[in-house]
């Protein structure tokens, strides 16, 4: 069935090359048939690209889900739009799977769109009421021809009612495809705005006003005409005895995408509050005895919080660190996450990261932990800056300090660290300290790629 | 400063903030080191308590459901009060929010994290008229100027004023040790100058920062909007 729209000359996707000629038709033989999975027929949900039905069948029998979709794009053209309303009652009929996205979101995943729309009278309604107007529709046109568009339009009637169900009934995630097209309904419906409205109304007049005209050129007798006034008659009737109901249904599915918009908002919000604010409120409560792991509890959710909503990082997310900003909010993290001392942190301006800059980030890494381990400070301070010419971090604490003229063993071999990741670099460290003081350490890069493009000019 | 001397003694002050458990709770810490005189939730009260009550200081939280702080401190100095000071204060906010109610007229910004007698000694100074900068606000203001500076000279302006849209080393100096958590007290020692000028320094950045051409400020924000 599919054997044709392959190339001939060309092997499918993942073919393997055999010599044996026998051997590759049997392959192909049995591609064709499938290799049934032997799981249920399933809309695929992370395949799709309507409902997922085409890309369910490939994946029940085993075919190559572009090739189903190429069948099935054939099929219409000659079953001249037959299949389309079949496409859209699998929709409706074939349960969705649950793997993917929608996973461990409960059992009603597994249930068809149908079970759901069975009960939705008001949907049952609106899916008869568009039926009906599309009828109507194709039966004026049908009086002034019976060509193409009765064919192709009468199956197009039950599509049309599938998809008002659909619509009303699908799981949210389902519709992203449907929402786009009724974006671009909405901006014509009743709630347009009053630019709208203008262009509306002044092309249905240039419209009506070139049709009438051209009616009249083409034919001489104007009684030829008569039967068409007719036509205008009962239009006119239809407008007036259902516009109303019909402006209403139009006006429900405007108001439906809006309502669903704002509820799929709501629960993403809801989502994200509740894996990081709720679960940190609960340990905060649990843990009630302990002030210092509440302080630190309530800091990690603010820094989580902060940067979700103003720099639009999900929460949990690990920053990925290609800029220096971010690199110097990693540090933070790290450090209050394992020494429990809060870093006060503020970035002027943003670069991104090169290896002396993350030569800087690591000096200044070991600053902020040094001084979470020996100042004995409530509090350290984080403050980087970049500027055209060089990036500067300064870290600082207001602890016991030392006394730079008898330095420690230790804290020697410490700044020593410092001091040789940044003179690699060719950047400078100035450390100010004092006993009972606190210590200041000053890292200061040059940036080279602010040299080199002022080299280049 | 006025010829009527609440600032010698403690502070009338009105708390605006729409969580009725901050309010009672700073209410309650800075318990004798304030005199609070009124409390609001939103925009419309607080105009109406701040217009009755007439304190040294409002407490202003950034983010109010009717509008938020600016509209509150603009509708003030709209009427003509202007002994009465405004400290923002907010839990986390946009950078952008925190600079425009300093635009619209606020005398400082502090987080909530901010201690007791922190805030207590901010409201103390902003009485008394100085301008309190907490550290993130000293961030947020070089990274606003900081922005201006470098996208100035390819986009030069008739109206481009450096007097008011460029910081001297000097502010710049006094802000970078107010971002790094420095004291008024020790910024004077570290750059070899008096207190009240470190105080003067902060002022005339504020006051850049209320004057300067909004064009400069306004694109730094949509720059982060952006972002």
């Amino acid at each position: 069935m599919q054997e044709p729209t392959w190339p001939p000359n060309r092997p499918p996707e993942g073919w393997i090359d055999r010599p044996d000629r026998a051997d590759r038709w049997a392959t192909r033989f049995r591609r064709l048939q499938g290799t049934c999975t032997g799981e249920p027929l399933r809309r695929n949900r992370d395949d799709r690209l309507g409902g997922g039905v085409a890309a369910g069948l490939a994946r029940w029998r085993g075919f190559n889900p572009t090739a189903v979709r190429v069948v099935i794009v054939i099929a219409t053209l000659f079953s001249q739009g037959t299949i389309v309303p079949f496409y859209f009652m699998a929709w409706l009929l074939i349960p969705g799977s649950v793997d993917g996205a929608a996973a461990g979101s409960g059992a009603p995943e597994y249930a068809s769109v149908w079970s759901k729309a069975r009960h939705d009278s008001r949907g049952i309604t609106l899916a008869v009421g568009v039926a009906s107007v599309l009828s109507i529709l194709l039966l004026i046109v049908g009086v002034f021809s019976a060509g193409l568009v009765q064919t192709w339009g009468w199956p197009q009637v039950v599509s049309a009612a599938c998809l008002v169900l659909i619509w009303r009934n699908a799981p949210a995630h389902e519709q992203a495809l449907l929402r786009r097209v009724g974006g671009a309904l909405a901006s014509i419906g009743p709630d347009a705005s009053p630019r709208g409205n203008r262009l509306r109304i002044a092309g249905a007049v240039i419209l009506l006003a070139g049709g009438i005209g051209w009616l009249v050129s083409v034919h001489e007798s104007v009684t030829l005409l008569r039967p068409l006034g007719g036509v205008v008659l009962v239009l006119a009737g239809c407008v007036l005895l259902l516009g109303p109901w019909w402006l209403r249904i139009a006006r429900d599915l405007v108001l439906e995408r809006q309502a669903r918009a704002r509820a799929e908002e709501r629960a993403d919000m809801a989502a994200r509050l509740h894996d990081s604010v709720l679960q940190t409120l609960a340990l905060i409560q649990r843990r009630a005895d302990d002030p210092a792991q509440v302080t630190q509890l309530a800091r990690a959710q603010e820094r989580e919080l902060r940067s979700w909503l103003f720099e639009g990082q999900a929460p949990g997310s690990v920053s990925g660190a290609g800029s220096l900003a971010a690199g110097i909010r990693q540090i933070q993290q790290d450090v209050e996450a394992r020494h429990g001392v809060p870093v006060e942190v503020v970035t002027v301006s943003d670069c991104p990261l090169d290896e002396d800059l993350a030569a800087l980030l690591a000096a200044a890494r070991e600053a902020v932990v040094n001084a979470a381990k020996w100042s004995g400070a409530p509090v350290i301070a984080l403050f980087a800056e970049v500027t055209a010419e060089d990036v500067e971090v300064v870290v600082r604490d207001r602890g016991k300090g030392f006394d730079p003229l008898s330095v420690p063993a230790d804290r020697k071999g410490l700044a020593e660290s410092i001091h040789g990741r940044m003179s690699r670099h060719g950047g400078t460290v100035a450390v100010q300290a004092a006993v009972g003081e606190g210590v200041k350490v000053s890292l200061k890069m040059p940036r080279a790629a602010a040299a080199r493009s002022a080299a280049r000019e | 400063m006025s010829e009527a001397g609440p600032s010698r003694g403690t502070p009338r002050v009105v708390l605006v903030d729409d969580h009725g458990l901050f309010r009672s709770g700073v209410r309650s810490e800075l318990g004798r080191a304030v005199e609070v005189v009124g409390e609001a939730d939103d925009v419309a009260p607080a105009i109406e308590v701040i217009t009755s009550t007439q304190p040294d200081v409002v407490l202003l939280d950034v983010h109010l459901p009717g509008g938020g702080g600016g509209a509150v401190v603009a509708a003030i100095r709209e009427r003509g009060l202007p002994d009465v000071r405004f400290l923002a204060l907010s839990a986390s906010d946009a950078p952008e929010d925190v600079i425009a109610v300093i635009r619209a007229g606020a005398r400082g910004y502090v987080t909530k994290t901010i201690s007791t007698t922190e805030l207590a000694d901010a409201i103390r100074r902003v009485a008394s008229g100085d301008a309190v900068f907490s550290h993130r606000l000293a961030g947020f203001v070089l990274d606003a100027f900081a922005s201006a500076a470098t996208s100035g000279p390819d986009a030069v302006k008739p109206s481009f004023d450096p007097e008011l849209d460029q910081l001297t080393a000097r502010e710049r100096d006094v802000l970078r040790l107010i971002a790094q958590g420095y004291t008024y007290k020790e910024i004077a020692r570290e750059l070899y100058i008096s207190v009240k000028t470190v105080e003067s320094h902060v002022s005339s950045v504020l006051r850049k920062l209320q004057l300067s051409s909004r064009h400069q400020l306004t694109r730094w924000a949509a720059e982060r909007r952006l972002a």
